[in-house]
This record gives C-alpha cells, structure tokens and sequence, in this order.
C-alpha cells in the first residue's frame, strides 16, 4: 500500500475504521433486555480483557471452529439471548473491530490445537487449489509472485494481519471474508456458501501463515 | 442524516495568540454519489454530506462546500488564526438540510 | 496505443452494449462549470498549488492538498477556491471558503477521481482576481474487486 495509505491506517483521526471502534464501545456496555447481560457484564473492560484475544483466532472452542465472528455470535445467541448478527452488518464489524483492535501491535498466534489439525490441512489445500475460469491458486499470486505487480497494484503476501479493514474499493469497513470473496470473484470462481466450512479453514491457515506477524486492526487497505 | 452524525475534531486546545492553528475534522457518512447500483440494478439513491461550516466564537473562519466528488466519511483539514479564546464550532449539513455541530474549546494565551 | 475508458463507454454506447453506464463528465463539461464561475474574466495561472499523487492506488480516496499563495490580510486574501475535475461524472468536487482569520489559504481533504484526468483549481482574491492551477492524475485501481 501506498505511504498515504499508511498514514491513514496509523492516525486514528484519519482512519475511517476509528468510527466503527466507536460504535463498538458503545455496543459493548449495551444491554438489550433486562436479562441480557451486557458483554461489559461478563467480560468487563474491552481494553484490558480482550488485549490479545483476536491474536487467538479462529480456534476451536466447545468443539466447533470458529473465528472471532463466529465467537461474538456464539456469545450473542447463548450467552446474550438475542439473534445472531448478519455477517458484514455493521453491528458484527463494529463488535469486531473493537476486539481485534484490541489486540493492536500483538503477535498472530499460531493455533496450535490438535483438534484443528485437520482443519488446517483443508485451508493449505484450498490456499494451494487452482479455481475459477483463470484458474489460478491463491499460492501462484501470494507466494510465488508477491511484489509483482496486477492491474496497477503490487501483488501483497496476503496476510490478514489487519483485519477487519477499511477498504477504499468498498468505502467502508469490511471482513476477511468478503475480501476472500473479492478474490474468489476475480478468477471466476464460484464462492463458497456464506456459512461454508472453507471460510473457517482458509482463515486458520492464512493465520497460520502470518504467525508471529503483529496485528494492525483496523487497517486501511486499497 | 437520520441519526447524529460521528465526527471527530482534532484542534489544539492551546495556541498562542496570532499562531496559525490547523484543524482537522473527520465525519462518518458514506457520500453515496447517486451513481452506483445496488444488487438489483437499481440506483441508490443519492445521499452526500454537502456543507462544512466552522465558526470560531460564532464568527464563520472557514466553510467548504462538499460535492459527489469527496471520498466516503470526508476528512476536511484547514486552519484558522488563534485570536482568543473561546468555542470553534464545526457544522455538518447533509442534503435534506439536516445538521450535525461538534464543538471545542480552544485557550489562546 | 491507449484506450481511454471514456472511449471505450462510447463504443460501447454504439454498440447498445454498455452497462448502466454513467456519461462521465468531459472536458468540456469541466471547462463549462469553470466559465460559470468565472464569467468573461480572465483566469492568470499561478499562485494555486494542487498537489495530487501522480499515481493513485485507488481511486475511491485520494489526499489533495490545496494551497493559494496570499498574505491573507484583510486588504489581501482568498475568497474562495474551487476544485473541479475533467473525468468525473460531475465536475464539482470541493469548493473552500477562506477569512483574514484562516491565517493560511491551505485545504486537504480526501476526494474521488474516476479515472485519469486533469484536476483545476481556481481561486477568487480579495480584489474579485481568478487563479488557477492545476495537476495531472493517473489512476489506477485495486486489483481483486466485488461484482459491482
């Protein structure tokens, strides 16, 4: 990404993804009913308890993969009593770039689970698997070709160290997922269902990948 | 704007008299320009932020006029001479005449 | 040999092929806007620095800075400075509004640029004076997008 890019991400007063923190914060001490507990209840504090907690993700918690989508969802709906929120709504991204916000400068952790083994095999297989009308593996762009350059863009290693992102093509705050999906799109290839397995998968590999790197959240990326 | 509009206001609170000062203001909206479709192939309807008015101790030091051209949740950076103490308002007007005014205090010594 | 985009909507056009296309304003449409503002004065070139990155990664948001050179006094200020462009769908991009008390005729903002153009600047003085500057753009965009 270009220096001005750059200095959008890292000044919160000229990242747009600060407005999301902000709504985050105000979600997190929410209540929405009187049995509901608000997360601040269970959780207390959003910058001292969830510090590193994005880092963690996905994993496999009661024996279901999940990211941290996933796992806000999981709290909404068992612990929160209330639906689960759609994925991309601005509710979900707001919850989720206040928590891996949180984990800002931290190292990615290598999951180490064994449990998520198998998991972790699909996702190098997917990163590895030709698909699409072009035919072409997320490996032959991000790890045989990174630094050269595609439409005008330089071709990234593809971590998601600062996910969720600001993305300028969507003015507007979005998921890993929906940017997978743009790749997907742009070698003609049919895209997983929303609730696919092969999301999860790929996620916890492109994590794996980037273990050790530190978390930018929220970026802003073109 | 069917909700108070997030902003944030970057201004020194302290300047000395006379000193340039630079403010830079930061407002969440989309500046949906009218041109793009949804699914559907409908247009989405055009809904932009239009007018930046700041006043400082209610006297107008800078305006802008904002057109389909701003990029979405618009960044306005500009400057104003430290005078006196006092209150700089920052106004936000959307197309249906609707406005949003943050506020700070700045010392002038 | 390049293809423009714009000419590419036109064949397109011609050809009843092209999609829910937006008439991109033309030079023509830019230098319009200008005139309107301007009416039969004189625009001197100088004093107005545009500065634009001259190769965009994305065209959604890219820095401009606009500086006017002027002592800003109340003898001697700018009243107003206009940004247009000549390869939007609508030329009007930012329009600022200075006082003796904004100490520096300078604005940054984020702005759109559909493809490569020339972006102007003009300003009025104090003394009803037109300035204009302007730069050149080229822009690219992100590989990998959504359908639409």
């Amino acid at each position: 990404m270009s220096l001005q890019t750059k200095a959008m991400q890292d000044d919160p007063t000229l990242n747009p993804a600060t407005f999301w923190i902000m709504d985050g914060e105000s979600m997190w001490t929410q209540k929405h009913s009187p049995q509901s507990p608000a997360c601040s209840e269970c959780h207390g504090q959003v910058n001292t308890n969830m510090k590193g907690v994005s880092a963690t993700f996905p994993k496999s918690v009661k024996n279901r993969l999940l990211n941290l989508d996933g796992q806000i969802n999981q709290c909404r709906t068992t612990q929160q009593q209330q639906p689960a929120w759609p994925l991309e709504s601005k509710s979900l991204l707001s919850m989720s770039v206040l928590i891996a916000n949180q984990s800002k400068g931290m190292p990615i952790v290598a999951n180490q689970q064994p449990e998520t083994q198998a998991a972790l095999k699909a996702g190098e297989a997917l990163f590895k698997q030709r698909m699409g009308h072009v035919n072409l593996s997320c490996a032959q762009c991000h790890d045989e070709r990174y630094g050269m350059r595609l439409a005008g863009s330089t071709i990234p290693q593809a971590h998601p160290t600062a996910y969720p992102i600001y993305r300028l093509e969507w003015q507007t705050v979005g998921s890993l997922q929906r940017r997978l999906r743009n790749c997907m799109t742009a070698v003609r290839a049919q895209l997983f269902e929303p609730d696919a397995q092969e999301w999860l998968q790929l996620e916890l590999y492109l994590m794996w990948r980037a273990r050790g790197m530190l978390i930018e959240s929220p970026g802003v990326r073109p | 704007m069917t909700r108070p509009l997030r902003t944030i206001v970057t201004a020194p609170p302290q300047a000395k008299r006379g000193q340039v000062i630079s403010v830079r203001v930061l407002a969440q909206h989309p500046m949906e320009n009218g041109f793009r479709h949804n699914e559907h192939g409908q247009r989405i309807e055009r809904d932009i932020l239009t007018d930046f008015i700041c006043l400082y101790n209610g006297i107008e030091v800078f305006r802008a006029k904002l057109h389909t051209g701003i990029a979405a949740n618009p960044l306005i950076e500009f400057n104003t001479l430290a005078l006196e103490s006092g209150e700089l308002s920052f106004e936000w007007r959307d197309g249906d005449g609707l406005s949003t005014i943050a506020k700070a205090r700045i010392e002038v010594i | 040999m390049t293809i423009q985009r714009r000419d590419c909507l036109a064949w397109l056009s011609a050809l009843g092929l092209a999609p829910h296309s937006i008439a991109f304003a033309s030079t023509d449409q830019a230098k319009q806007a200008i005139q309107t503002l301007v009416g039969d004065q004189t625009i001197q070139t100088g004093r107005v620095l545009l500065d634009i990155p001259p190769l965009i990664e994305n065209g959604n948001s890219v820095v401009m800075t606009l500086r006017v050179e002027s002592p800003m006094t109340e003898q001697d200020h700018v009243k107003s400075v206009h940004v247009l462009a000549e390869g939007n769908p609508l030329p009007h991009i930012l329009s600022a509004y200075f006082t003796p008390r904004s100490g520096r005729a300078q604005v940054m903002s984020r702005v759109r640029l559909a493809e490569n153009q020339r972006v102007w600047a003009i300003a009025q003085m104090s003394n009803g004076s037109f300035w204009q500057g302007y730069a050149d753009t080229l822009v690219t965009t992100s590989a990998c997008t959504e359908e639409r």
